[in-house]
């Protein structure tokens, strides 16, 4: 029986795993054949790096990602202090239409938000680009921070807040030194799930952008609509030893706080 | 200074671009050009009643199939050494962090006309099969991009399950049949509920697995809905109003769900 269940478990990972080995394998091939390995070359790399607009539009995302996720943990730490300190009804009130971005299908949340940027862009000096990008990135963001942050104050003594100002602190003082270590590993993992929502996004920003300003993802797609380029091969390899490389790492930090814990 | 002005600059955001946003489909679904109030978009909508049934279909499909494949995936995972459980879970989430683009396009290569999969079956003297732009393609791309989606919530579920449960019913004289049937998937329906909307919301409303999987012969909601923001038949009315069709689609589902988790039922 456990055999049984190492041998499915290996399945399912074989079928997770294979098609991405299938694309670092032909990253690697000579020929632009996606079925016949032919000989090793790392052509493909030099022109990824050669490529003016995958570089440009790698450079935008990681702008737009950045601003995107500061801007949100931001608003979406003061929004939670504020949401939380409210009476149960507009607390859920706004708790049900902050999930709304999470619940609805990006696809809504994408032509939902262009309806609203053609009609600003019709009266106001409004383009499609940079800014619409980063309205769109900050509105499908801030929700996560929200979630992330609001526990932390559930778990949290509710007095040591005033506790810390009867014993002669200001209310930013009390906030600093008290509420905000409480919440703080809300906050970061906020930050990161924005980050990393906003670095993968497609869809909305698919919707919000203008011919000025491209996402990585973006590129992308176009490239996959052309005819084949092992450019994308290259890409994806990159991506993946990143991926690899960052999750080990995470993983590692997150055993050794554990252990840390327990002893 | 009260602490819940804190929340004003969000609140003023939330109704600006979350709010007002989803009024305006409803707005542009229920009106003309000229600002006239008309339900001929929503009518409209029922020409395309074979697009959503293909939709609905298909993405049932591949919500089941998720579920029948990533259920025993998550029970072993809860089963491990709990050392373990950690890195088994970062390795099956790991492909997830793949832009899901790039995860769809490997199966382009691999199911094309020319792909790998066409090549070896030619090696043995078969085919050349169509694989790629068939709705069995299309399937294909929902599971494999929303498999960890209905992994997750499954196990965090089933990582909370004791184990001495399985060994009181076994003492009690249940076979292993009846313990998955009367412990194990009452005990996981909330991940269950979750899993099947975490994977059903995005199959049915995606627009790219159709279009790169499923040529142009096999569109999906999705896709209909894109053609009339970005693509040649230009119609934001019309596409407003499948947005809505759409949104209440979910709503049911979600509703229907909803019914088959026990914390929100009141009678167990």
């Amino acid at each position: 029986m456990k055999k049984l269940g190492k041998i499915y478990l290996l399945l399912v990972l074989a079928f997770l795993y294979v098609p991405i080995f299938v694309l670092i394998v032909f990253s690697f091939n000579e020929t632009k054949s996606r079925s016949v390995f032919s000989g090793f070359t790392l052509d493909w790399y030099v022109r990824l790096f050669h490529n003016r607009i995958i570089i440009s539009s790698l450079v935008n995302t990681i702008i737009i990602a950045v601003a995107a996720s500061i801007v949100s943990t931001v608003l979406g730490t003061f929004a939670a202090i504020g949401i939380n300190s409210m009476r149960k009804l507009p607390k859920s009130v706004i708790m049900n239409i902050t999930n709304i971005p999470i619940i609805d299908p990006e696809i809504v949340t994408g032509v939902s938000l262009m309806l609203l940027f053609v009609f600003f862009a019709a009266r106001m000096n409004l383009e499609f680009g940079f800014v619409t990008l980063l309205i769109a990135h900050i509105t499908f963001d801030v929700p996560y921070v929200i979630l992330n942050v609001m526990p932390k104050f559930n778990q949290m003594d509710p007095h040591i807040y005033e506790a810390a100002q009867d014993l002669g602190c200001s209310p930013l003082k009390a906030f600093r030194k008290v509420v905000l270590p409480e919440i703080m590993p809300g906050v970061v993992s906020g930050f990161l799930m924005s980050f990393t929502y906003s670095l993968d996004d497609f869809v909305v920003s698919y919707f919000t952008t203008g011919s000025t300003s491209q996402t990585l993802p973006i590129t992308i797609y176009s490239m996959t609509r052309r005819k084949v380029s092992p450019e994308i091969n290259a890409l994806s390899t990159i991506i993946f030893v990143v991926v690899v490389i960052v999750l080990i790492v995470k993983h590692t930090i997150e055993n050794r706080a554990a252990r840390k814990n327990a002893a | 200074m009260k602490l819940k002005y804190f929340s004003a600059p969000y609140l003023v955001w939330m109704v600006v671009f979350i709010v007002v946003p989803l009024l305006m489909i409803a707005y542009f679904a229920f009106t003309t050009d000229d600002g006239g109030l008309t339900i001929k978009h929503i009518s409209d909508v029922g020409q395309y009643a074979n697009i959503f049934v293909r939709s609905i279909w298909l993405s049932l499909v591949a919500t089941a199939i998720c579920l029948v494949v990533a259920y025993p995936v998550s029970f072993i995972l809860s089963r491990m050494e709990k050392h373990k459980q950690g890195t088994m879970l970062m390795i099956v989430m790991l492909p997830m962090w793949m832009n899901f683009l790039l995860r769809t396009y490997a199966w382009m290569t691999i199911l094309g006309n020319n792909g790998i999969l066409n090549h070896l079956f030619g090696l043995v003297g078969l085919g050349p099969y169509k694989l790629i732009n068939t709705s069995g393609a299309v399937v294909l791309g929902m599971v494999y991009n929303y498999l960890p989606f209905m992994i997750l919530p499954l196990y965090s579920v089933m990582e909370k399950i004791d184990k001495s449960l399985f060994e009181a019913a076994s003492d009690l004289g249940c076979s292993s049949g009846q313990i998955l049937f009367r412990v194990v998937i009452p005990l996981s329906m909330p991940g269950i509920t979750s899993g099947v909307t975490m994977v059903f919301v995005p199959a049915i409303s995606t627009f790219i697995i159709s279009r790169m999987l499923g040529g142009g012969s096999n569109l999906l909601i999705g896709d209909l809905i894109e053609m009339q923001f970005l693509g040649n038949a230009y119609d934001p009315h019309l596409g407003a109003a499948i947005s809505l069709v759409l949104m209440v689609i979910i709503l049911v589902i979600m509703t229907v769900m909803n019914q088959f988790d026990p914390d929100d039922q009141v009678l167990m």
